[in-house]
């Protein structure tokens, strides 16, 4: 990969300025760099004479903590002393300027730190040959008597040492190696252990600066009103009323789809632009509701023509013999991402060129919309990246990236920040795709599963944001956690799983977990249903399901031992179980959920577990399997994404309401590597989250819940 | 012209009475460590103290605060670290994004001040704030912690 890339020290030195060198604490913006002095030892390591090691990071972050584990997966290679690691961002320009040696910056699909355990590990490696070829010079001894460790280049024979710091400016002269080894999981120190997060201390302080907080001499702030139905243009508009109120400097249109103004602060342009009047072309999406979609995916839950993800046997003949059929219709709505952070993004356009700070899953997108936007070819952009405030998927879409340097570009030297409101973030977001599932199975006398049939029908992500990897028509991301390689069911003799592909004028993108999310709640729950119809233990018939899951069930079954399935528990208190394989991982729960008679619902306990190959910080895995069911389960509990008049009906979270702490229930991690491959973290157990949930709510009620959110469901039982 | 008490420092501001103290804190005075989420006060990253009490600033119009000592996240402790509330955060690794946290930890310090040992039953009635990531199980978790450490009285407004 980027070892094979020979870059000279030209280029090494001109990469430092831009990015900076070593910090005090654990994690500085690039513009914050203080302190100069430090030498590159390959790409991704810059050590300092104080011992100071930074780590360069291609990916982002946005709370899932990829920063920590990509630095600990360089520094165990390098064998540095945790204690002098900091980090900071590779520019995504200099990536751009250099054939992408830092590789891809898109973090998304739970790949930030899987994708890039190779080249990362051995950019460590690299660094650390670097260092002990250089002692071993300076001791005139073989390179082989020479060991490292906590920065220390030991001679082992003599005891001599020489810290990294005191080697780093000669051992920077050297041409990197390209044939360097790295570790077993044997010999690993840093990776596996849950050092703490370099990013905390400036989130507790207020200090870390967020792309809306960025404030830059002259800057002006934009506010932005985008046509409510989607797909919608601007007809005309009258600023004449607002132009004389405070701060207000500009009204502008872009591109006919949205009306911006700027102003000498953010609330002051939100204020004008509220009082202004703007008359929308709604085009021919204006009268679109959800009822009306949910009719038309329901015509295709039956319809002839469907998208094939797989199947085998005869699922037809398995349902006309069955002793016992069972069928059961699902479905679910569109979703926000609401990252806590509204869109925003502050660009300037001058002489040509356009400078943008963002917060962006995807750096090298973000150039190339912002180069897009101006007019301008790639070398003439410069991307500051900045911490996200949430990501969840939204923020690999460049849209209000695209925005600001439009604007800005009508503006000419004068700094813009476009911060969206919360409304204007929930009424034009990348919703999860609004999909029904009929699911119908059928069971022998003995209540084996004989047949399968899962028929999605629904909108398909890929149809809406890049069309050019539809295959054949065939969408196979809406089949995430179904296809032969994650499907925990590929034993059942007979199986059919299709999609009608029902695309709306609502924009859709992914949403944490994507599809792994709707699929799960379907498939867990109607397994629960064709166990019931069996008469047999949910845990105990997906069991006999799996015998070509081996990886999957034996996370089931460390969940259901620590979960304790099948002991007894207090009165009135009842568990559920769902399992999933998604994003390179293995998942499986168990709720413990209580239901009063009046129906108030209390989530006493998660037992979530997740083979994910391994572990690089067991701490931050277990933190985002905990926040993983409170952005699952405040889909399965609270929010929903409604279409009136072909607009969004939801403005803020009053009425798109989600998870508070109040609800949170604790959460058990259970991490059960298994070694030999790297899988997801930040979305599989997501998947799990509302199907274990639905699943208890059954034990506990009887009640069968088949459409979210819950708010529409009466829970009360005798 | 305004004048305010921001972190017991007098800060004279030009805005019109109705702009939300939060925008005042962020686009006036230039304390960006105080968040915008919702603007109608559901979210709770605009969480200030005003005269100790936490209060969402992005519904408090800036005219009605006269002379209450405002409180933001940057005057919580002097070093930004050493407030018990920022300690146990720390110790827990509460933050995720962070994005939240600045609320969060205000909340948390107003809710110690008034229930120096809260039960799980306080903590879930006051801290209402919302986090994205789902850093709820830390946020509790820390503040029995904060709660265990010494919690200044009576100065902390």
């Amino acid at each position: 990969m980027s070892q094979t890339i020979q870059l000279g020290r030209r280029f090494f030195l001109s990469a430092a300025a831009v990015t900076g060198g070593g910090f005090s604490l654990g994690w500085s913006l690039p513009a914050a760099a203080q302190k100069a002095g430090g030498s590159e030892l390959g790409i991704w390591a810059v050590i300092h004479p104080d011992d100071t090691t930074v780590i360069r990071i291609a990916r982002s972050e946005m709370g899932q903590g990829t920063l920590t584990g990509l630095a600990q997966l360089v520094a165990d290679e390098l064998d540095a002393d945790w204690r002098f690691v900091r980090a900071e961002y590779v520019a995504p320009e200099v990536n751009q300027a250099n054939k992408r040696a830092w590789g891809d910056m898109s973090t998304g699909g739970s790949r930030g730190i899987r994708a890039s355990v190779d080249y990362v590990r051995k950019g460590g490696a690299v660094a650390k040959a670097m260092l002990i070829q250089t002692a071993a010079k300076q001791w005139g001894v073989p390179a082989s008597e020479c060991a490292a460790s906590l920065s220390v280049i030991t001679h082992t024979p003599t005891g001599r040492r020489l810290r990294y710091g005191e080697l780093a400016a000669e051992a920077a002269k050297l041409t990197p190696p390209t044939d360097v080894a790295v570790k077993t999981p044997a010999e690993w120190k840093i990776i596996g252990r849950g050092v703490k997060r370099l990013d905390t201390v400036e989130k507790l302080s207020g200090k870390l600066t967020y792309a809306i907080d960025v404030q830059l001499p002259g800057m002006l702030n934009a506010a932005i009103a985008q046509s409510p139905v989607f797909g919608g243009t601007v007809k005309s508009y009258d600023a004449t009323k607002i132009k004389t109120m405070p701060g207000v400097r500009h009204v502008l249109t872009l591109e006919d789809k949205a009306v911006v103004v700027v102003a000498d602060k953010w609330y002051q342009a939100k204020t004008a632009l509220a009082a202004m009047t703007i008359v929308w072309d709604e085009g021919k999406n204006g009268g679109v509701d959800s009822v009306q979609i949910a009719a038309f995916l329901k015509e295709g839950l039956d319809a002839k023509e469907a998208a094939l993800c797989q199947q085998h046997g005869d699922v037809t003949a398995a349902i006309a013999g069955a002793a016992k059929k069972v069928e059961a219709v699902y479905g679910t709505p569109f979703l926000n991402h609401a990252t806590l952070e509204p869109m925003n993004c502050t660009a300037k356009f001058q002489d040509g060129k356009v400078e943008v700070w963002v917060a962006s899953q995807n750096g090298d997108a973000t150039l190339a919309a912002a180069a897009e936007a101006a007019g301008v070819k790639l070398d003439a952009v410069k991307v500051n990246k900045h911490h996200l405030g949430g990501g969840f998927g939204r923020r690999g879409q460049q849209d209000y990236t695209r925005q600001a340097v439009l604007i800005a570009k009508q503006i000419p030297g004068v700094p813009i920040k476009l911060i969206w409101s919360r409304e204007e973030d929930m009424q034009h977001g990348f919703y999860r795709p609004v999909t029904q599932c009929k699911l119908t199975g059928s069971l022998d006398a003995n209540g084996n599963l004989t047949g399968l049939h899962a028929r999605l029908s629904g909108q398909s992500i890929l149809a809406y944001l890049a069309p050019q990897r539809m295959e054949n028509g065939v969408d196979r991301v809406a089949f995430q956690g179904w296809i032969p390689e994650e499907f925990s069911y590929m034993a059942v003799p007979n199986l059919l799983i299709d999609h009608a592909v029902r695309n709306t004028h609502v924009p859709v993108g992914f949403w944490r977990g994507v599809n792994t999310n709707q699929n799960t709640i379907y498939m867990e729950c109607f397994m629960d249903e064709l166990a019931l119809a069996a008469g047999k233990d949910p845990v105990d018939f997906r069991r006999g399901l799996m015998g070509k899951a081996p990886k999957q069930l034996a996370v089931l079954n460390a969940v259901a031992e620590r979960a304790g399935w099948g002991t007894p528990l207090p009165k009135g208190v009842y568990r559920g179980f769902a399992q999933n394989t998604g994003f390179g991982s293995y998942t499986a729960a168990v709720a413990e959920v209580s239901v009063s008679a009046k129906g108030e619902l209390k989530i006493h306990r998660i037992v979530c577990g997740s083979d994910p190959g391994y572990v690089v910080n067991p701490d931050q895995v277990a933190a985002q399997i905990e926040g993983s069911f409170v952005y699952g389960l405040s889909a399965v509990l609270f929010s929903e994404i409604t279409i009136e008049k072909g607009r969004v009906a939801q403005g803020n979270f009053d009425t798109y309401q989600v998870m508070r702490l109040a609800e949170m229930p604790k959460v058990e991690s259970v991490l059960v590597p298994s070694g030999g491959f790297w899988g997801g973290v930040g979305e599989p157990t997501i998947a799990v989250a509302g199907p274990a949930v639905l699943n208890a709510i059954f034990a506990a009620t009887g009640k069968r819940i088949r459409t979210l959110p819950l708010t529409h469901h009466d829970l009360s039982h005798a | 012209m305004i004048t305010l008490n921001i972190n017991g420092q007098a800060r004279d501001v030009d805005a019109d009475p109705d702009t939300p103290l939060l925008w005042v804190l962020r686009e006036w005075v230039g304390l960006t460590g105080t968040k915008y989420g919702c603007g109608v006060a559901q979210c709770g990253a605009c969480t200030v103290h005003v005269d100790g009490v936490a209060t969402r600033s992005c519904s408090l119009p800036v005219g009605s605060v006269g002379a209450a000592k405002i409180t933001t996240i940057e005057g919580l402790s002097a070093d930004g670290l050493s407030h018990p509330v920022q300690v146990a955060w720390l110790q827990h690794e509460v933050p995720q994004c962070g994005y939240c946290q600045s609320g969060q930890i205000m909340a948390a310090a107003s809710l110690l001040v008034q229930k120096p040992q809260p039960t799980d039953t306080d903590i879930a009635d006051m801290i209402t704030n919302i986090c994205r990531c789902g850093t709820y199980q830390r946020v509790k978790e820390a503040i029995h912690t904060a709660a265990a450490l010494t919690v200044p009285t009576g100065g902390k407004a």
